[in-house]
């Protein structure tokens, strides 16, 4: 489960383990946003679209995005999948609604580095505001790749690629799917 | 091992059979405590945990019987030969396989469903021919026989099951046919806890003269397994779901059927001569371990079956009986809540689903109460498309688990639809 367990004490006959509770992540925005998502549904103009696939969980969402001049006109979300996609789906899909691609860009690569670490958002620069609620998925490993799933298909889609899968090789990251 | 309730405080009825209390002092990791919880460790049908008798075998043979077997004269290879065979012999007895020779050791289920794939699909099946499956099958036991269908253009046939996950059992009958060449069937449905009527089916198959293959990763850790009763033509089975380590499984086969097949692997050790222009294979069960096996896995399953042969069967039936029927009496008490396969025969498992919330952060939320589940596709997609859900939250129950643990999921599941609304 990688460092999201923290060993505290190591004795024979006791070990103590701590975690990161996952109740900071399910704040009342996140869960807002999965119970009335923004943007929910399909453009009918699209001029880009990409579906977007987690085999670990069956998340499965389909993304449409309307671009003019390089500008993101709208952007509209709909699928299958956990609170934490379908929050950061909703939310993503407010946040670069109106903005030139080159921003939604930015905040795609932004995201993935603060959900998988690579960005302390308290400490560096970035343009994530309000995204920052999902900061808290880089404690859970396994729960990472909801959280990157939109962002992953929104690339996925201002790049002319019909879909894409948190599984895909030049996936940062990859990790192998659990058997049974 | 204190639990989070005390049995006393339970609706439930106290076991009489099974000193559960005292089995889970044999099991180190359920002392574990997570998010400052007691661990509630239902996830045994993915993996089970090893009690202190096995881990202490897995040291003792590494710290004083270990050499490669099958080779040397030296005192050590002498014992850990004597104590690998000795451990084929214990899961012999453990299925009742007729001979030691029909005992093959594998890294696992789909090692051995693999094998069998290879070693009899490839050869005995060909262009046009079929293969039955159930719509209950694990993709280990869908995958390998859609790549020799692939391979040899044979066509797969699905058994499909009723509402409450349950085998229909005359469509099962309609797919046996002139071209039939194999079924391959799961004993116990990892995903609903389905217990098939594997005698019925397997005196269908084999009045047609086909053979069945049964994929037992799910039965043996419930329900004494006797392959000769049964007679099926293969067995498998892992290590890992029956407190043994991880890296072993086993596959029987009638020693009819292993002689005519095929090796899967060619390296060391399966082989009785070799030249640059011919070589000799050896005698089964040889023939199909190529290598150095897992030596200290194998011995280390030979010692988990027996820490099982301590233990009444009937016993753990008995208790796993309560566990289900206790689990499934307060979980449907729970508003929202649906379980997803409520077949007569189950074992071990239920699956569930909670109205609007996706079971991954059902998995999510449990885990802050230290209640492990597994959530997902259980790695049985066509089950999950059956019942029409993406995926289910799953509680599977060994022998170690109480009923003050199911008290301990139910309050849990109430937290999870608390945070949800």
């Amino acid at each position: 489960m990688g460092n999201a367990f923290r060993l505290i004490t190591h004795h024979p006959s006791r070990v103590l383990i701590a975690m990161a509770d996952s109740k900071q992540l399910y704040q009342e925005v996140i869960l807002d946003h999965n119970r009335k998502p923004r943007n929910w549904g399909v453009l009918e103009d699209a001029t880009h679209k990409a579906e977007g696939h987690n085999p670990l969980c069956g998340d499965h969402i389909k993304l449409t995005v309307k671009l003019s001049d390089d500008n993101v006109d709208a952007i509209n979300v709909e699928g299958q999948s956990c609170a934490i996609c379908k929050a950061s789906a909703s939310m993503m899909t407010t946040v670069v609604k109106g903005k030139p691609r080159s921003d939604a860009e930015r905040l795609v690569q932004e995201f993935r580095d603060m959900a998988t670490g690579k960005l302390d958002h308290e400490r560096q620069a970035h343009h994530l505001g309000r995204l920052t609620v999902f900061a808290g998925v880089r404690d859970l490993p396994t729960r990472v790749k909801c959280a990157i799933l939109p962002w992953h298909t929104l690339h996925a889609a201002l790049n002319a690629q019909e879909s894409t899968t948190t599984e895909a090789d030049a996936d940062p990251m990859h990790a192998p799917i659990g058997g049974e | 091992m204190k639990m989070t309730v005390p049995h006393s405080a339970t609706k439930a009825p106290r076991h009489v059979g099974l000193d559960v209390e005292r089995l889970r002092d044999d099991f180190p990791i359920l002392r574990l405590r997570v998010n400052g919880k007691p661990l509630v460790f239902l996830d045994s049908a993915a993996s089970s945990q090893m009690p202190q008798p096995v881990l202490d075998r897995w040291i003792r043979y590494q710290t004083t019987q270990h050499a490669n077997i099958h080779r040397a004269v030296h005192y050590l290879s002498e014992t850990a030969t004597a104590e690998y065979e000795g451990a084929r012999r214990k899961l012999q007895a453990f299925i009742n396989a007729g001979d030691e020779s029909e005992v093959i050791f594998t890294s696992g289920t789909t090692d051995a469903i693999n094998l069998v794939a290879h070693g009899y699909g490839r050869k005995f099946i060909g262009a046009g021919d079929e293969i039955v499956l159930t719509t209950l099958e694990h993709h280990a036991n869908i995958v390998p026989w859609q790549m020799v269908a692939e391979e040899k253009g044979a066509r797969i046939r699905v058994a499909p099951v009723n509402d409450r996950g349950e085998l229909l059992m005359e469509e099962y009958l309609k797919l046996l046919g002139p071209r039939t060449r194999l079924v391959s069937v799961t004993h116990v449905s990892n995903a609903l806890g389905t217990v098939n009527p594997l005698r019925e089916m397997i005196a269908a198959a084999h009045e047609k003269g086909i053979p069945v293959l049964v994929d037992g990763a799910q039965a043996v850790p419930h329900m004494k397994v006797d392959v000769q009763a049964l007679d099926c033509d293969f067995y498998t089975f892992s290590g890992h779901k029956m407190f043994g380590p991880t890296g072993i499984g086993v596959l029987y086969g009638k020693a009819a059927w292993l002689e005519k097949m095929q090796p899967f692997k060619g390296g060391g050790d399966m082989i009785l001569s070799v030249t640059f222009e011919k070589t000799v294979y050896n005698t089964i069960p040889f023939k199909f371990e190529a290598g150095t096996p897992p030596i200290a896995a194998a011995v280390t399953l030979g010692a988990a079956v027996d820490y099982l042969a301590g233990i009444d069967i009937a016993d753990i039936q008995s208790h796993d009986t309560d566990i289900l029927d206790y689990a499934t009496r307060e979980m449907n008490q729970i508003p929202g809540l649906r379980i997803i396969g409520t077949a007569e025969k189950k074992a071990g498992v239920i699956s569930f689903t909670i109205d609007g919330v996706h079971p991954h952060d059902v998995g999510t939320l449990l885990n802050d109460e230290g209640v492990a589940v597994r959530t997902g596709h259980h790695c049985a997609q066509p089950v999950m498309q059956r019942f029409g859900v993406p995926a289910t939250s799953r509680a599977s129950f060994a022998f170690y688990n109480t009923l003050a643990e199911v008290d301990a999921l139910v309050v849990g599941i109430r937290k999870v639809q608390k945070v949800f609304g």
